[in-house]
């Protein structure tokens, strides 16, 4: 589904280059879900915008459904199927949460659709379709409705960016909920998600673990995830996040 | 009604989203005259004797009525100035809908001035809409220079959606407000200018009485080279609540000026002004690409959505 070839990124920092993410290989297969985490600051967000074409790799290649996508741009890899979750959502003044939804789907959904996207993050339609898509939502408010716009997409590979940020806790219930739903879903999907809360790393299929810009490991759940509960691998990552 | 070209009924459609004729009481000016009037049993239109323009006089308690006296111009070069008067009565919940659309094929500036007064009567509500739009591959300048006046009895209520999107290549727009005890004022604005245009938008507002209140919210984009000043003023004489927002986007070499103003002359006087300036933000420019828009559609829709 998913394949990285030696992608790095540098970033300009001050004058200075600053190398985000050094030389990572992955192959992430079809119809996973996969859960990417590690310590902060060690490249995840970043890994995920070069899925999504936010960000150009300054070396490598990455491909999807065997097609060379590193060129491509947001909008030709969104209508190739990838999709992008925000960590902190946009606000946009004017347009509606029913605007949003349209969009993302690229129809005009009927309301009661477009309900049913709402509903599945657990917000009640009827008192969102129709507010604005600004401030005067909250940012958990705002995170479900990013996710939804997903939802509505259909898209083959969803990535999501530390989507448990800035949620109260029955709000993280419910994702998990919503999680556990795509990965079960008849629909062929594989997701991605850039996350630290153990809650979601245990549905996962996959853990790959990110630090320093390079992937320090990557495997089964039930093989990647006690050590990174354990404190041999705290002590391994802790140094690199000082 | 008088028959009306192709030209003016497109334009009757921009400004006032006439298909047909309407119900309830009307006047349609096309090309400086008369093409059509219709007075109701308690909405009476009559023509001015001294100067070009018309008087609406709602009667008492009248409800769920509308009145609507466009003004369309096809005929390049043609200048006007026109006074109308609206007197609304007490208790009534009426619609007036207003608003010029120029369309300008020649090489000579057409201009439209309308003077409205409002007086509006104890307890009264009026939704008041006015769309100013141009069009027309001319060289000659399509110019509206509006003045509102609106004078609140106690109690009253008004909400006025001022519109001009496309076409106006010179606007000066000047609406004035005194409000008496328990009056409310919403203003809501929506403006876009292209090109080389210039757009003046004027609001100054006295709430006079105790516990009047306004807001007034202009949303506007410059595009191109075009510019705007919008320069909003509350003066708050009693004890009263006023808010003005400047919304604005800017693109391209487009410049505008807000200048807000608020005057508290009581110490009861609570009085806010919001003012923010900016381009479309890159966040907002790539969620929308990332749910498969270009850059261009994505843009397109935040526009229409922010003055929507």
């Amino acid at each position: 589904m998913l394949k990285l070839q030696n992608i790095s990124f540098v970033a300009p920092d001050g004058g200075k280059a600053a190398e985000i993410i050094r030389g990572i290989d992955l192959d992430i297969p079809s119809d996973k879900f996969v859960v990417i985490t590690g310590p902060n600051g060690g490249g995840k967000s970043t890994l995920a915008k070069l899925i999504a074409g936010i960000e150009k790799p300054t070396g490598g290649r990455l491909f999807y459904e065997d097609e060379d996508i590193t060129e491509l741009s947001i909008t030709e890899r969104a209508r190739k199927g990838i999709g992008f979750a925000f960590q902190q959502p946009v606000r946009f003044k004017g347009l509606t949460v029913l605007d949003l939804l349209r969009i993302a789907a690229g129809r005009k959904l009927s309301v009661s659709e477009a309900c049913e996207y709402l509903s599945e993050v657990g917000l009640c339609a009827k008192d969102y379709i129709k507010r604005e898509v600004n401030a005067s939502l909250s940012g958990g408010e705002l995170k479900r409705i990013e996710i939804a716009t997903v939802l509505a997409r259909d898209v083959k590979l969803a990535v999501f960016d530390e989507p448990e940020a800035g949620i109260d806790l029955w709000s993280f219930n419910n994702l998990i909920r919503i999680f556990e739903k795509m990965r079960v879903t008849e629909k062929k999907r594989t997701v991605i998600v850039i996350s630290h809360q153990e809650r979601i790393l245990n549905i996962a299929d996959e853990i790959i673990v990110l630090s320093d810009g390079q992937v320090i490991d990557q495997g089964s759940k039930e093989r990647v995830l006690p050590e990174i509960m354990g404190a041999k691998f705290t002590a391994d990552i802790c140094p690199k996040m000082e | 009604m008088a028959k009306l070209d192709a030209v003016q009924l497109r334009l009757l459609r921009e400004v006032a989203d006439l298909h047909e004729v309407p119900e309830g009481a009307y006047n349609i000016r096309a090309n400086g005259e008369a093409a059509g009037r219709n007075s109701t049993a308690n909405i009476e239109i009559t023509s001015k004797t001294d100067v070009s323009g018309i008087d609406i006089r709602i009667k008492d308690g009248t409800k769920n009525e509308s009145v609507h006296i466009p003004v369309v111009m096809s005929e390049s070069g043609l200048k006007e100035m026109v006074y109308n008067d609206f007197y609304v009565g007490k208790d009534c919940d009426v619609v007036i809908v207003a608003g010029c659309g120029i369309d300008n094929c020649g090489s000579h500036d057409s201009e439209h001035d309308g003077i409205h007064r409002f007086f509006i009567g104890r307890n009264s509500r009026v939704k008041y809409v006015e769309k100013h739009y141009g069009s027309g591959n001319g060289t000659g300048k399509r110019i509206l220079d509006p003045q509102t006046e609106v004078y609140m009895d106690e109690g009253s209520y008004m909400e006025m959606e001022m519109v001009q999107i496309k076409g106006v290549d010179s606007t000066r727009r000047t609406t004035i407000a005194a409000l008496k005890d328990n009056a409310k004022l919403v203003v809501r604005e929506r403006l876009m200018t292209h090109g080389e245009q210039t757009a003046e938008s004027i609001y100054k507002v006295d709430l006079n009485g105790e516990g009047s209140s306004a807001d007034v919210v202009s949303r506007s984009v410059a595009r191109d080279s075009s510019f705007q000043k919008l320069d909003l003023c509350v003066n708050g004489n009693a004890a009263c609540s006023g808010h003005t927002e400047c919304d604005s986007i800017i693109m391209d070499n487009g410049r505008i000026l807000a200048v807000p103003s608020l005057e508290a002359n009581s110490v009861d006087a609570a009085l806010v002004h919001e003012a923010a300036i900016g381009k479309i933000a890159g966040e907002q420019l790539i969620k929308l690409m990332t749910l498969g828009l270009t850059e261009a559609e994505a843009e397109e829709q935040i526009i229409n959505g922010f003055l929507k």
